[in-house]
């Protein structure tokens, strides 16, 4: 489709039909999938970060199959939505959620951060399909995501544009020069979603430079505020419709999580930020979530035979 | 006057950033001035023993670099010795116009530990590879600079840094590296030591290259070729009486560094060297691309930065040499 000759009612059209819209029940079961390939990837890899990830697993997964209007086979497909981490780190999450959305091949996540894969330690759009612009220094990707927002406005685009942010990343004074221009502009399109486990690398983050009252800061940058519980999918699609519905200022979701949650002895633990689980954990990881270690690795080294096939919203794709 | 270093036999490895972390208890434990700042990465950066010792002198910014570096502007200039730690890819190139303006251009008594040079960073990748710290540093007037070799050297560079008046950007790395220093090796910022003798060529070399040019010295040996090993942790001020001996006394240069090729060490060499006595030289670094990830020994394979590609570099600069 050109968008140069589409009507803005063909062009929104399109736009939403790269959206799955699924229900929160099977973003549920999908979330769980996406719990065992983080532990399987950091578990092969042995080295990666465990705790952001697993904190972002639920919204993440509302975001990808619930939100977004994207086509994976399609990357570049014109009409799509533009989502981008900020928090480069959490790259299991968003390798896994790319791979089960389609972008790659399931068992490319046993490559991760591999000399001889395609999966960097950290988001690099010149290695992979998908990634738009590379992150993994902190602060810098609401910048980014206000430039794609301006972008959309000049072309009269439905475009919508996500950024998912970390809680200590909003120590980062880049965070709140984008955050001004945003509302300074009326950015209705961009929706940011900060990662809200109240954990960093060195601790508590109300410990190490506090960020509290987040949401008032947020409003005082004349910002629409969604407050909701990020591991509840009822609540984090309700709170999607409602940055979708709100008009005249750009949305954040303060998506409250727990870092690590989803395996017992991660959970709210500060020191699973940035290491993998050694084999031993990532059995009793795994065992937590329903699967092993065999298992879990052999389905993705099949490449995701049982994966849900989403239909590409241009009639291409897997 | 110089030591003569030789490669160990047996290779005990150490982590250069231990190097700093230790010496930042000894000298806050001599002087009370000492305050040290850290965004976000204590472990890594090795600030924890100093943490732990002097917690009223330890500041956690958070994940503020140009704030953080702002903050030690402003103790240095109350009197206070402010070492920052974080990794090298922010500590220079986000924070590059604080340190620019506000720590090079003020001249203030600012010390940078820029933790995680290199390639050998590894899984992590490119955006944590830091490999344009000595361009960006070298650039900066009033600025000094040490990409120490080992574990000692790292020791007493800090040592030096906080001695020195003016801010210093030490560069470490991330992995165990060999221990080719003792205690008592000796050191003076602003010098190169010259390691072992050799009237064939002289390989210059900084960090953790400077063990790859003394294997790289025994493989030439064996074919007959005296190669002099200089450490020139000192990257700035430059040690450029030094450079321009081995210049005349070798009449062929390689430099070896784990870094971007273009205004790194070999780039400082050259700019001394054309200057003083032109000779052939020969660049062992990276070759001008970003990193990637992979395990550190892959890495240092890949890019090309073992005694090997220095022993191939040296052929090609004596073949020069000779036709010259
Ligand atoms: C500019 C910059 N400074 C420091 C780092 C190192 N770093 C990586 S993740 C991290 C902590 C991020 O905290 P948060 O945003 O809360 O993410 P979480 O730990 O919850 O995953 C730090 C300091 C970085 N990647 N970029
Ligand atoms: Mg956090």
């Amino acid at each position: 489709m050109d968008p140069d000759t589409m009507t803005d009612a063909g062009a929104d059209s399109a736009h939403r039909a790269g959206r799955l819209a699924w229900p929160a029940e099977r973003l549920r079961a999908k979330a769980l999938e996406i719990r065992r390939d983080i532990v399987t990837l950091l578990a092969k890899a042995q080295s990666g970060h465990s705790g952001g990830p697993l904190s972002c697993a639920d919204f993440g997964t509302a975001l990808f199959f619930h939100e977004l209007s994207v086509d994976p086979a399609n990357p570049a497909w014109p009409e799509r939505d533009f989502w981008h981490f900020s928090i480069g780190h959490v790259t299991p999450v968003i390798y896994s959620l790319m791979a089960e959305r389609g972008y790659f091949p399931l068992r490319d996540l046993m490559k991760f951060r591999a000399f001889d894969g395609h999966l960097q330690g950290h988001p690099s759009c010149q290695d992979t399909p998908g990634i738009e612009v590379s992150s993994g220094s902190l602060g810098q990707g609401l910048s980014v995501c206000c430039g794609v927002a301006m972008a959309a406005r000049l072309d009269d685009h439905p475009r919508r544009v996500y950024c998912v942010m970390g809680d200590g990343e909003q120590q980062e004074g880049q965070i709140w020069e984008a955050a001004m221009f945003a509302g300074h502009r009326r950015l209705d399109n961009l929706c940011g979603i900060v990662d809200y486990n109240r954990k960093q690398i060195d601790g508590d983050v109300e410990d190490i430079c506090g960020i509290r009252p987040l949401a008032d800061k947020w409003r005082a940058f004349r910002w629409n505020v969604i407050e909701c519980d990020g591991h509840d999918l009822d609540a984090v699609l309700a709170a999607f419709a409602a940055a979708r519905a709100h008009r005249g200022q750009p949305s954040v979701i303060l998506a409250h999580t727990v870092m690590g949650r989803g395996v017992s002895f991660m959970a709210d633990d500060y020191r699973w930020h940035g290491k993998p689980p050694k084999m031993p954990e990532a059995e009793q990881a795994l065992a937590e979530l329903g699967t092993s270690y065999a298992a879990w690795s052999a389905r993705l080294l099949a490449g995701g035979a049982d994966r849900d096939a989403a239909p590409s919203p241009d009639g291409v794709g897997p | 006057m110089s030591a003569a270093i030789a490669l160990p036999a047996k290779v005990e490895k150490k982590k250069t950033r231990e190097g700093f972390g230790r010496a930042l208890v000894a000298l806050g434990e001599a002087d009370p001035r000492i305050v040290v700042l850290v965004g976000d990465l204590v472990e890594s950066t090795m600030t924890s023993f100093f943490a732990e010792r002097f917690p009223e002198r330890f500041i956690e910014v958070g994940i503020a670099e140009q704030n953080m570096t702002g903050i030690a502007a402003g103790l240095a200039a109350m009197g206070k010795i402010p070492f920052l730690a974080t990794y090298g890819a922010f500590a220079t190139c986000r924070a590059a116009d604080q340190l620019r303006v506000t720590v090079a251009y003020s001249d203030l008594n600012v010390k940078i530990g820029g933790a995680h040079g290199g390639i050998s960073v590894g899984p992590d990748g490119a955006t944590h590879q830091a490999m344009e710290e000595i361009s960006i540093i070298r650039s900066l007037p009033n600025m000094s600079m040490v990409v120490p070799c080992d574990y000692w050297e790292t020791y007493k560079a800090t040592l030096a840094a906080a001695r020195h008046q003016g801010p210093v950007y030490i560069r470490f790395g991330r992995e165990d590296v060999p221990v080719v220093t003792a205690e008592d090796t000796p050191f003076t910022l602003g010098r190169g030591e010259v390691f072992a003798g050799g009237e064939d060529l002289t390989i210059v070399a900084c960090g953790v290259m400077v063990y790859e040019a003394l294997r790289a010295r025994a493989t030439l040996l064996a074919s007959g070729i005296a190669a002099r090993v200089v450490d020139l942790h000192t990257l700035k001020p430059l040690d450029v009486a030094l450079l321009e001996r081995c210049a005349r006394e070798t009449g062929a240069i390689v430099t070896a560094e784990e870094h971007q090729v273009n205004g790194g060490l070999g780039g400082a060499v050259a700019e001394a060297v054309v200057r003083a006595h032109p000779v052939p030289m020969e660049f062992v670094a990276v070759m001008d691309r970003f990193g990637q990830s992979g395990k550190p020994d892959e890495l240092m394979d890949a890019f090309g930065l073992r005694a090997r590609d220095i022993v191939v570099a040296a052929e090609r600069a004596l073949e020069r040499k000779r036709k010259a």
